[in-house]
Order: C-alpha cells, then sequence, then structure tokens
C-alpha cells in the first residue's frame, strides 16, 4: 500500500513530529495556544512540573485512542467523541494527582480540570489524530506535550527562582545568604504580568536563534 | 573647542566604513553628535535641516527639569534634619540632599546607558538620546531611601522590556522611566510606599523626631486624617515629603514654562491634564461621602506627583498622542482617571503612575480614530461640493 506504511519507527518523518513542536512549532511560543496556564500554574516549579507530565500523558494517550477511532467517528459527533476522551483522561490523571501527590493535586486545583479545555489537545486531536495512524499521532501528541511542558518550566524556574528565592521548595537564596547584602525578592515575579512577559523574552530570544520564525523578513 | 575638534577628527576615519573601529561606529558617533551639533546639511532638494536634532531636544528637557532636581537634593536634606530634629542651615541641607541624589543618579545613568550602547553595537544603530530624559526622570520619582542595585534593576528591565523590545527610542509604547518606576511598585512595595521611605533614614528608625510620621500628604488623605494635611502654601512650595522630585509645584511649574517657550513640551497635554484633574475633583466633591474625596478638587493638583507627572511624563512625545486633538483627549483622561485611582482605590496611594501609563497605551488609538474622524469629514464635505 502506501509508502508510509513502511516507514521504520523511528524514521526521520516520525522523529520530526517529536522534534518541531518543541521549537519550531512551539505550542506556547510560536502558535500561542495555551497560554491561560502557562500564566497560572507557573509561580512554582513543582505544579508546573507536575501539570506539563499530565499534559503529557493526557495528549499522548488521547491522540492514539481518537486515532485509533478515526474512521468510526461520525464527523458530526468528531468534537463530542474527543471531549469524552479527553474528560475521562483528565479524569483519571487529577484521581491519580489525588492519591499519589495530594498536595499538589491541590495547588494546581482547578487548573488539572482545565486540561480539557487546554486548546493545544484539542488542536491536535482534530488536525493530526484525526487523520493519522497510532504511531505518528502519539508522537505528535507527545511532542506537543514536551513543547508545552518545557516553556511551563522554563517559565516556572524563572519565577519560583526570582520571585520567592526557592526552587523546588528549596530556599536557595537563603542558603546562598544573598538576604544578608541587602538582597530582595522581586514581588512582581508572583503576578501574572510577569509570567507574560518571560514567555515574551522567551519568544524573543528563540526568535533572534530561529531567524525562519520571523516574518516579513 | 577646538582641540577636542581636532582629536576627534584625528580619530574619526578609524569608525567609518573600512576603519579599523568600524564596529564601534556607533559609540563614537554619539559621542561626537553629543559634544558637537552635526554639520550634516541637505545636499539636494527645498529642504533646510533643522540644526536642533534630537540630543538638543532632549538636553532642553533635562534642564527643564533641573529646577525640580535642585529643590529636590534641598527637600531631602529639609525633610532630613526635621525629621531627626536637628539645626541645619540653606546649604547642610543641600548638601545633605546632593550626597544622597548624586548616587542614584549616577546609577540610573550607568545601567541606562550600558544597555543602551550594548543593544546599539548589536543592532547597528546609533545610540539612542532618549536615555538623557529617562535617565534623569528615573532618580526624581525615586523615594530616596530606594536601595542603588533596585534602581539599576529597574533601569534596566525599563530600557530592554519597556524600550528596546519594542524597537528602541521612538517605537516604545510605555514611557520607559514610568515603567521603572511602575516596575519598583509591583516588585519591592515596601521600598516604594508606605510613610517611611519618603525621608532619607527614616527606614532605620533610630533618633526621630515624636510625632514625625514622614506620611506624604496623599497618605494623610487616605487615611482621612484631614488635620494633618500639610497647609497648601506647603505643598505648593514643596516642603513635604515625597519622591525626590515631585515635591515642588513650584518647580515644576518653572519647568513647565521653559517647556513651553521652547516649544519642547506640549502646552495641550499639560493644561487638559490640569483641567481633567480638576474635573475629576470637582465630581468627587459633589459626592463627598468620605474625608477624602472632601479634598478642594484644586488641591489635588498640589499633591503627590500629579503635577510633575503631567509636565515631565504626560507630554513625553513618543508616548503621548500625535494630532492635537488626541492630545486634548490623552491629557484630559490622564488627569480625570490620576483622582479617580488616587481617591478611590485604596490599593494605589498614587494614581498618576499608572493613569499615565494606561493612557500610554491607548494613544495610538485615540489617534487612529481622530484621524479617522477628520477623513470622514473631508470625504463628506468633497461629496458635497462635487454634487
Amino acid at each position: 500500500m502506501s509508502k508510509s506504511e513502511r516507514d521504520p519507527l523511528f524514521s526521520g518523518k516520525n522523529m520530526k513530529l517529536l522534534s518541531t513542536p518543541l521549537n519550531d512549532e512551539n505550542p506556547i511560543t510560536v502558535q500561542v495556544l495555551g497560554i491561560c496556564s502557562a500564566l497560572a500554574v507557573t509561580t512554582m516549579l513543582e505544579p508546573a512540573v507536575v501539570l506539563a507530565v499530565a499534559v503529557v500523558a493526557v495528549m499522548g494517550i488521547a491522540n492514539v485512542i481518537i486515532s485509533l477511532l478515526r474512521n468510526t467517528i461520525p464527523n458530526r459527533i468528531r468534537i463530542i467523541v474527543q471531549l469524552v476522551v479527553i474528560a475521562s483522561l483528565v479524569i483519571l490523571v487529577d484521581q491519580v494527582l489525588k492519591a499519589f501527590l495530594y498536595d499538589v493535586s491541590r495547588q494546581l486545583s482547578v487548573f488539572v480540570g482545565l486540561i480539557i479545555t487546554n486548546c493545544i489537545i484539542m488542536g491536535r486531536l482534530e488536525a493530526f489524530a484525526l487523520s493519522n495512524k497510532p504511531w505518528p499521532a502519539f508522537l505528535d501528541g507527545l511532542g506537543n506535550a514536551a513543547g508545552y511542558g518545557w516553556i511551563l518550566i522554563v517559565v516556572a524556574f524563572f519565577r519560583e527562582f526570582l520571585g520567592s528565592g526557592n526552587l523546588w521548595g528549596y530556599p536557595v537564596m537563603e542558603t546562598l545568604g544573598v538576604y544578608n547584602f541587602g538582597y530582595q525578592d522581586n514581588g512582581f515575579m508572583i503576578l501574572p504580568p510577569m509570567a507574560l512577559i518571560t514567555v515574551g523574552v522567551i519568544i524573543w530570544v528563540q526568535r533572534t536563534r530561529n531567524r525562519k520564525l520571523i516574518e516579513n523578513q | 573647542m577646538k582641540l577636542l575638534r581636532k582629536q576627534l577628527d584625528k580619530v574619526k576615519p578609524h569608525f567609518q566604513k573600512g576603519g579599523r573601529l568600524e564596529k564601534l561606529h556607533s559609540t563614537f558617533d554619539a559621542f561626537e553628535t553629543f559634544l558637537f551639533v552635526p554639520d550634516r546639511v541637505t545636499e539636494r532638494g527645498s529642504h533646510v535641516r533643522d540644526p536642533i536634532d534630537m540630543k538638543r531636544t532632549m538636553i532642553i528637557v533635562v534642564v527643564a527639569m533641573i529646577p525640580t532636581l535642585l529643590f529636590g537634593m534641598w527637600n531631602t536634606g529639609y525633610q532630613h534634619h526635621i525629621a531627626f530634629g536637628i539645626e541645619a542651615g540653606f546649604w547642610d541641607n543641600f548638601w545633605f540632599g546632593f550626597l544622597r541624589v548624586l548616587p542614584i543618579i549616577i546609577v540610573s545613568y550607568v545601567s541606562g546607558l550600558a544597555v543602551e550602547f550594548v543593544f546599539a553595537q548589536i543592532r547597528g544603530h546609533e545610540v539612542n538620546e532618549g536615555f538623557l530624559v529617562t535617565g534623569m526622570l528615573i532618580p526624581l520619582i525615586m523615594p530616596v531611601d530606594v536601595p542603588l542595585w533596585m534602581v539599576s534593576v529597574a533601569t534596566v528591565f525599563a530600557v530592554i522590556i519597556g524600550k528596546e523590545a519594542f524597537g528602541g527610542t521612538g517605537m516604545n509604547i510605555l514611557n520607559p522611566a514610568l515603567t521603572a518606576r511602575a516596575f519598583l511598585f509591583f516588585a519591592y512595595p515596601i521600598y516604594m510606599s508606605g510613610d517611611d521611605v519618603w525621608t532619607a533614614g527614616l527606614m532605620n528608625g533610630e533618633g526621630v523626631v515624636d510625632g514625625f510620621s514622614g506620611a506624604t500628604p496623599l497618605a494623610n488623605a487616605a487615611m482621612g486624617d484631614i488635620e494633618s494635611i500639610p497647609r497648601s502654601l506647603d505643598m505648593f512650595l514643596g516642603f513635604i515629603p515625597g519622591s525626590i522630585g515631585e515635591t515642588s509645584t513650584v518647580a515644576v511649574l518653572l519647568g513647565a514654562l521653559i517647556l513651553w517657550i521652547t516649544g519642547v513640551g506640549s502646552m495641550r497635554i499639560i493644561a487638559s491634564v490640569f483641567a481633567g484633574g480638576l474635573v475629576m475633583g470637582l465630581i468627587l466633591n459633589i459626592f463627598a461621602v468620605n474625608p477624602f474625596m472632601e479634598v478642594p478638587a484644586w488641591e489635588h493638583l498640589i499633591m503627590g506627583g500629579f503635577a510633575f507627572g503631567a509636565v515631565y511624563m504626560a507630554t513625553d512625545p513618543v508616548t503621548a498622542t500625535q494630532t492635537s486633538t488626541g492630545k486634548y483627549i490623552f491629557g484630559f483622561m490622564i488627569g480625570f482617571l490620576a483622582i479617580l485611582i488616587r481617591v478611590l482605590n485604596p490599593a494605589f496611594p498614587e494614581g498618576m503612575m499608572l493613569a499615565i501609563l494606561f493612557m500610554n497605551v491607548f494613544a495610538p488609538l485615540i489617534d487612529h480614530n481622530v484621524m479617522q474622524a477628520n477623513i470622514r469629514r473631508r470625504l463628506k464635505r468633497a461629496a458635497a461640493t462635487n454634487q
């Protein structure tokens, strides 16, 4: 049959599905999707990492399920089917977090549930999983979730480090003893505007290094 | 002077295209135009090049700020000596303030210009002279006890995020000096608000005279403590605690006069800011449900940073509106909102900073609508005459 069927599992084309969302087609910095959670859960590193992992799990599995079902889903109700799949997975994730990471799950509170509304997930299901085989769909899901996740983690790193002087709850600044020299934590980093500016700086750095992202050169 | 010119001419070839130090061209250009009026003339066409380039314009604004700066230095010493019950003469006050304010000015200029030079080198354009004004405005709107490293961080933030990210001087949406202040206000609130930060040495709190609170008139008014508000004359002349350069309305008006005579600052904006403040003040006086709202409308204009913001910040030619009608709207809304925020929002003791930043964002929209209205009007007229 078609050529793609004979593609090896880790062919260049498949690996590209995994790697382009990390940089060239990053969901946050290039497509500017999923900004809301990037601003809301990035005041500390731990919840950001947990949310990133949760999104990776949900997206990878949801893409596979939808891809498997893609020939049986009636076109007119495909959105509702996608929602059911995502929602069931999010409930699973939420239960796992409540069972094993109760504190973090309380910090994340509503944002675990709001993974359902994360536009990146729906977008990839619509744009990719509905028209591709399970394995490429899986890779695409992992890639996009990871592209979302690493931005989340970088933003959270700077916000927690500069905003409260901690990393993963560990008082780094206090251990270094910089408060004795008159250093103060930057309260602005905790506020949402600074998350937006941090994302903006990441976009700036990315575009300086990756010139093909710049429009109208 | 001649010697300097000769020296410059001697090293100039090195910095031009093909020269040894071509990379440092923008740095050289910055110093040359700083020292001498550029000798560029138009070669073709009927244009006349005005020798008043952006550097001269900016210098005039800096000159206009000198009254507030000198008064601010004196007042810093005056407030400190009152707080600690020390008898001090005019020069004692001034010298004390000079030594406290000078480091802030140096830090602001050095950190800001360092960023400007780095960006000019990387991007290969001339060093932007806009920072001459910003670098002087930043110290004037700081409390005197602000730690120097905070000034430096805020200046770097304002220049990079507030200006260079948008493309440098002339492209920025927000006033850089106010961006620096807003950054500090939200990042380190204990150093930027409260009663202790406005007088030098008050934060340590040792040896302060009984009964000296250090509260600004605005803080008094916000607490509903109307009796403690200084006399109007004191507020007008500026013998009150506050940020370094903003206490004296007289000094600010002197600066406004310089800006007016030289035509550098827009009188339309300045006048309409005051008008807007007055109107909002009167509206609040009508309702007057708490002591702050009963404060006479005209007294609002001499409290806090209102006059300073109106004259030096709102008139920034880059971030203000460009059209004449737009300037009236822009200025009026600044004054209107500043008093509104000041009186009705307890979280922000002074609304001027936020009002100006807010209207900075709206300036392009105002301009767009003014121009569209003009186009529509003229199209209608053209249609009427063609019939």
